[in-house]
């Protein structure tokens, strides 16, 4: 019981990155009806802002130690970090501990404008061209993307911490009147699956109560109808690319602390979640985030001992079996729309 | 930088030229007027570095390239000569090796057998390379190493830590100074119980392919021997980047020590992870909960971070070390690149050297006659102490550092101690050792 | 000829011709040039180019003609590699009774595995096949080492059974005593040519494999699945079960890759699983649109470009560089090499993601596209060129949104 309410834990933390990353493709891959190969790039992109934050805000200058020495043997230069001699070390260091929730303000105006300049530069001129060339076009950009964060940051992971306060466990199971010990689930997790639900709220309540939205959704719909109506569709659709691509990049940057940061981290989520939204259904959101949330639930009961013993290797293809049983026996997925995506 | 064409358009500028033109089309399987595979007739010699340019260990790559290079430059001359001062065996004298100046080639393995056979093979048909270097994981290196040996060429492993690669899947032609997973665990478990209790209870966590069982085998095997349990041995899959639902169910298991038999982005990964979910505060048994890493990098360690803090390991060879060998490759490494090396860039280095110095003291680039030259060399100097290359399966035996994530690092390279220095008796196995069995060097093949 | 009309003979000997005089092409300049590093008629390379080149023609197949968007075709390569391994473990270095277990097991593979997922259409059966691929791999990688040999590859050993070895009979692989690595040097003045029987093996298959491809194209049965692509339901409407057609094209193009798989291990006798990763069944896909999908020549050359820059681009290092441009003065020298750093040796991934870029947004046909500009150029009458193929050409798909 207990082992089980414990991978619910963990599988609900996995399903709000999985919902959270396929919600992003699916408003481009979905209704756009692009196929963005590059979706994974942008999540790394978010990743890769808390990084550059982080090292603006550690963004150091030197002065030599003459006490003591570098690996070489030569005086050693110790470096300090302008935000510790401006605010002082308490509040200066504080500032650079919180460098990952701080951003998330950094990476939405970035965010947007990168998804602003794919769509007007790019992705607008491939609406009409078949989806091979759609493919290749995004596959291109993602090599690019990672290759350029490559060339600057290294290939190694990055540590992107969360902040002291957020770093060790909740134990969860002794509120639910368990033995100590039993279920422990860390305080950034809560907080990003926390995270998770108020954008995927965010964005549920935009596209339904703002007018805004509602020209969107009608587009997604028919999009010839809306245009002859008089409405400027195209820079609405520029708008949800833009949407899209900061959902990416906050998903991005708040999984750094629980995956340090690596270029190849979106090719590594980019199968991944264009399962999920096919799982979810084309040209459905909920489809998307309830996808997101069944694997991951399902992906962590896979990864348990007893499960295991049974079935070996489960854990290694869940998610792809799942898939295929969803998909054979629900057509369109769990909730997709008839046509999208389909010929 | 050493500026210079490759060996094949010097070989044919010089030799070739004068004689082409009507030249008669000749066959050869393999080769034919030469005795062995890409025998060098020209003024040049051309070694083949092939690491991870792409993919997740494009940064270890990196480094093993700039030992490779140090290593090249020191061999025809340059610099400051690094570990050939003080090497114990005398034949490099700056003048490349047997006189032919040092040149290379460089190619991608990708981290993938495909692609780093490929990048070998062109390596060896196209640039004429006579021993091919490199790697920085061991599916790569043994595929590359089976390669060289039915190419007929010198296969001198990188950074490879599988038993296996020295064991079933040894080769004639293929030699290995890295240290492996049984020495991990010979040289890490009588450290863990002195620390930790003899009587712990340990829960493995692996990567599921063939270089985390061996490693997980091995550790295992080390710790039971000296009274500890292992309560159970969990295999978590290769494209893991979230560990939470292996790790959560740890602490309610009984065991009181978590054995992470990860590498590379699985190991910062699962480290994170684990720190994250509070172990390291917890207690069990009434003891603290420990988290081991057997097989530390320390490339990898900076991107666990401050995780690595008090968290012990082993490792093949580490900036630190003060003997002369040591200090002369940092001292040059420092200087030329203004950071300290790797292990990598340490092992490949020494394996150039070694190489070099083996067709030297065998007077021949015949493979048959350098495999000759490096059975049972015994050397000093290469920053490990004395070294064996053991004839029965071309595996170095050294001296093993058991390190520990440092408290207070003081720069950015200062992420880890050592701890302890194991002697190399106490990592020793007999060449029949059932994790090491299976395998057979087969004959030496020169290609020809 | 054969079948063909007299254009498509032309147009298969050109072919032919091309093919048999690959190792003299790819070898433009001399061996002592600064610029023989752009050579590629090497063994290892060239073999790659015509089993890439059979991969993609097989893939084309289906994807060119029916629309059908497979995500998972790495995994019959895998398995056609597994099979010829296993044959040569079991049996000897023939290469013959692997290549045809190969072309079996991976037909067969295709035939549960198109069953299953050619009951959807569009991005749910690329998903499907996706998701079958992605298995296959991740337990060829991890439980299923006893039969894969996991992360190092399925190799042979010396205690191996190979119960037709005749005592020392050849331990490389050979075609009935004519083993694949044996080759012909010729020494032309500056220059160096390779003949290599592995290669010639290769491209006699590819000739083949080219020539049942063009008479698919051409004949009812291609014109069946063209229709399928065009529209899948009108097709259903006059009562007619494409399900048969598109799956009898699934099944062909993954033996098509089992075969390639199986030539590789030929060539090369070590099986490794990443052959069957996404990442390799992507590889093909961008070869296809790359190259121009659904056109004859189109996917081969898009294999024979993606291979290009992964095995020559990736060993152009710093050193190399610095040969180049020797003859300048220091500064400028340090600066070119400096410009051109990134996009060589450890960038080779960069160059390639910007050229699939620019191919797609100046070429829209893909890089046959080059072809026939050129013959246009060329002949004012713009006639139909032979190798652009143009009746298969792509046709914009409808898109969703609109």
């Amino acid at each position: 019981m207990d082992a089980i309410l414990l991978q619910i834990l963990n599988g609900l933390d996995k399903g709000s990155a999985y919902a959270l990353i396929a919600l992003g493709l699916t408003l481009i891959f979905g209704t756009l009806g692009v196929v963005n190969f590059a979706h994974g790039a942008l999540f790394m992109l978010g990743a890769f802002c808390a990084v550059t934050l982080q090292r603006i805000l550690t963004f150091s200058f030197e002065t030599v130690d003459d006490s003591r020495t570098d690996f070489l043997g030569n005086p050693l230069k110790v470096e300090t970090p302008y935000v510790e001699a401006w605010f002082g070390p308490q509040t200066g260091g504080a500032i650079i501990d919180w460098s990952v929730p701080l951003a998330i303000l950094f990476a939405i105006p970035v965010m947007i404008s990168i998804g602003f300049a794919m769509e007007r530069g790019l992705i607008r001129h491939f609406y009409k061209r078949p989806h091979a060339d759609q493919i290749l076009v995004t596959f291109g950009l993602a090599i690019v993307l990672q290759e350029i964060v490559k060339y600057f940051f290294g290939a190694n992971p990055i540590p992107t911490p969360a902040p002291e306060s957020f770093r060790g466990a909740l134990d969860f199971g002794i509120l639910l009147g368990f033995d100590p010990n039993v279920i422990i689930y860390p305080y950034w997790r809560l907080v990003y699956f926390l995270f998770a639900m108020t954008i995927i709220g965010g964005v549920f309540a935009f596209l339904r109560y703002t007018t805004f939205g509602m020209v969107v959704r009608a587009g997604m719909a028919d999009r010839e109808t809306v245009g002859l109506l008089g409405i400027d569709i195209d820079r609405r659709f520029t708008v949800m690319f833009g949407i899209a691509a900061a959902v990416a990049g906050l998903a991005g940057v708040m999984y750094t602390p629980i995956n340090a940061p690596n270029y190849h981290m979106g090719m590594d989520f980019l199968v991944l979640s264009f399962v999920v939204v096919v799982v979810g259904g084309m040209g459905s959101l909920p489809g998307a985030v309830l996808a997101g949330f069944l694997l991951g639930i399902l992906e962590s009961f896979a990864s348990m001992n007893e499960v295991k013993a049974i079935l070996p290797g489960i854990d290694q293809i869940i998610i792809y079996l799942v898939a295929i049983i969803i998909l054979l026996t629900r057509p369109r997925g769990l909730m997709g729309r008839r046509g999208v995506m389909e010929e | 930088m050493v500026k210079s064409l490759k060996t094949r358009r010097d070989v044919l500028k010089s030799g070739a030229l004068a004689g082409a033109g009507l030249a008669t089309p000749v066959i050869f399987t393999g080769s034919s007027a030469s005795a062995f595979t890409n025998e060098p007739t020209g003024a040049t010699v051309t070694l083949g570095f092939n690491v991870p340019q792409t993919g997740p260990y494009a940064d270890e790559g990196a480094d093993e390239l700039r030992a490779y290079e140090l290593a090249v430059e020191h061999l025809n001359g340059g610099g400051d000569g690094g570990m050939i001062s003080t090497f114990s065996s005398k034949t490099l004298d700056g003048t490349g090796i047997l006189g032919k100046k040092v040149e290379y080639v460089t190619g991608d393995t990708q981290t993938k057998t495909d692609a780093a056979r490929a990048s070998a093979r062109s390596m060896i048909e196209k640039d004429g390379a006579i021993m091919i270097t490199g790697g920085s994981s061991s599916g790569p290196a043994i595929a590359v190493q089976a390669l060289c040996q039915e190419a007929g060429v010198i296969f001198m492993a990188g950074l490879t830590h599988s038993n296996d690669t020295t064991g079933k899947d040894k080769k004639a032609n293929g030699f290995r100074h890295f240290f492996n997973g049984y020495m991990s665990g010979a040289a890490l478990a009588p450290v863990l119980a002195a620390r930790y209790g003899a009587d712990r209870v340990a829960y493995h966590l692996t990567a599921d392919y063939t270089w985390g069982w061996t490693q997980e085998e091995s550790i295992a095997a080390a710790t039971e021997a000296l009274g500890w349990s292992t309560i159970d041995k969990v295999r978590t899959p290769l494209a893991s980047t979230d560990f939470s639902s292996y790790i959560a169910p740890v602490l309610n298991s009984g065991a009181d020590v978590l054995i992470l038999n990860h590498y590379g982005g699985n190991m910062v990964n699962s480290l994170t992870n684990a720190v994250e979910f509070g172990l390291r505060e917890k207690e069990v048994n009434g003891r603290a909960f420990e988290i081991v890493v057997p097989l530390y990098s320390r490339l990898m360690a900076a991107g666990a971070g401050e995780n690595v803090k008090g968290i012990l390991g082993s490792t093949n060879w580490h900036w630190s070390l003060q003997d002369q060998g040591s200090k002369a490759f940092v001292q040059s490494f420092g200087t030329k690149y203004g950071f300290p090396p790797s292990q990598a860039a340490h092992t490949v280095y020494c394996q150039t050297l070694l190489y070099a110095d083996a067709v030297n003291r065998a007077g021949s680039f015949n493979p048959c006659a350098v495999v000759e030259a490096l059975e049972g060399f015994e050397f000093d100097g290469l920053g490990n102490g004395p070294t064996l290359y053991r004839a029965e399966d071309h595996q170095c035996f050294k001296d093993v550092l058991v390190v520990q994530g440092k408290e207070n690092p003081e720069n950015a390279f200062d992420l880890l101690e050592v701890v302890e220095i194991t002697p190399v008796e106490q990592v020793t196995y007999d060449p029949e050792h059932p994790m090491f069995a299976g395998g057979a060097l087969g004959e030496c093949n020169p290609g020809a | 000829m054969a079948g063909l009309d007299a254009r498509d003979t032309r147009f298969l000997l050109i072919v032919v011709a091309l093919t048999l005089f690959t190792p003299i092409l790819l070898q433009p300049f001399p061996e002592s040039s600064s610029l023989a590093q752009f050579n590629a008629g090497y063994p290892d390379l060239m073999q790659r180019f015509a089993i890439f080149g059979i991969f993609a023609i097989g893939f084309n197949i289906l994807f060119g003609l029916t629309g059908y968007l497979s995500f998972g075709h790495a995994a019959f390569l895998g398995v056609g590699s597994y099979a010829t391994v296993w044959m040569f473990k079991l049996l000897s270095y023939n290469v013959l009774p692997g290549l045809i277990l190969a072309v079996i097991t991976s037909g067969l593979f295709a035939l549960l595995i198109g069953y299953i997922s050619l009951r959807r259409s569009g991005i749910y059966f690329s998903i499907l096949t996706l998701a079958f691929a992605q298995m296959s791999f991740n337990l060829a990688y991890s439980v299923l080492t006893p039969i894969t040999n996991g992360e190092t590859g399925l190799q042979v050993y010396t205690d191996d059974p190979q119960y037709l070895l005749a005592e020392g009979g050849l331990t490389t692989t050979h075609i009935f005593g004519l083993a694949m690595n044996k080759s012909l040097v010729a020494p032309v003045g500056g220059w160096e040519f390779t003949f290599n029987v592995g290669y010639y093996f290769c491209a006699v298959i590819a000739i083949a494999a080219f020539y049942l491809s063009l008479r698919i194209f051409r004949s009812p049965f291609g014109m069946m699945l063209r229709a399928v692509k065009s529209n899948q339901q009108r097709m259903s409407y006059t009562g007619l079960n494409t399900r048969p057609y598109t799956l009898a094209a699934f099944v062909i193009s993954g033996m098509y890759a089992g075969l390639a798989g199986g030539l590789m291990a030929s060539m090369d006798p070590l099986a490794g699983a990443e052959r069957m990763q996404w990442t390799a069944s992507g590889e093909v896909v961008l070869m296809t649109i790359l190259g121009g999908a659904g056109t004859l020549m189109g996917p081969v050359l898009g294999a024979g470009f993606i291979k290009y820059f992964e095995n020559i681009f990736s060993k152009i290092n710093d050193n190399v560089l610095h040969g180049w441009f020797a003859f300048l003065p220091d500064g400028l020298e340090d600066l070119l090499v400096t410009i051109v750093h990134p996009f060589v040796g450890k960038g080779w991934h960069l160059t390639l993601g910007l050229l699939f870029m620019l191919v797609v947004i100046f070429l829209p046909g893909g890089l046959v596209e080059v072809g026939q500009r050129l013959r246009r150029l060329f002949t004012r009458r713009g006639g139909t060129p032979d190798a652009a193929d143009p009746r298969h050409a792509p046709k914009s798909a409808p898109h969703v949104a609109e």
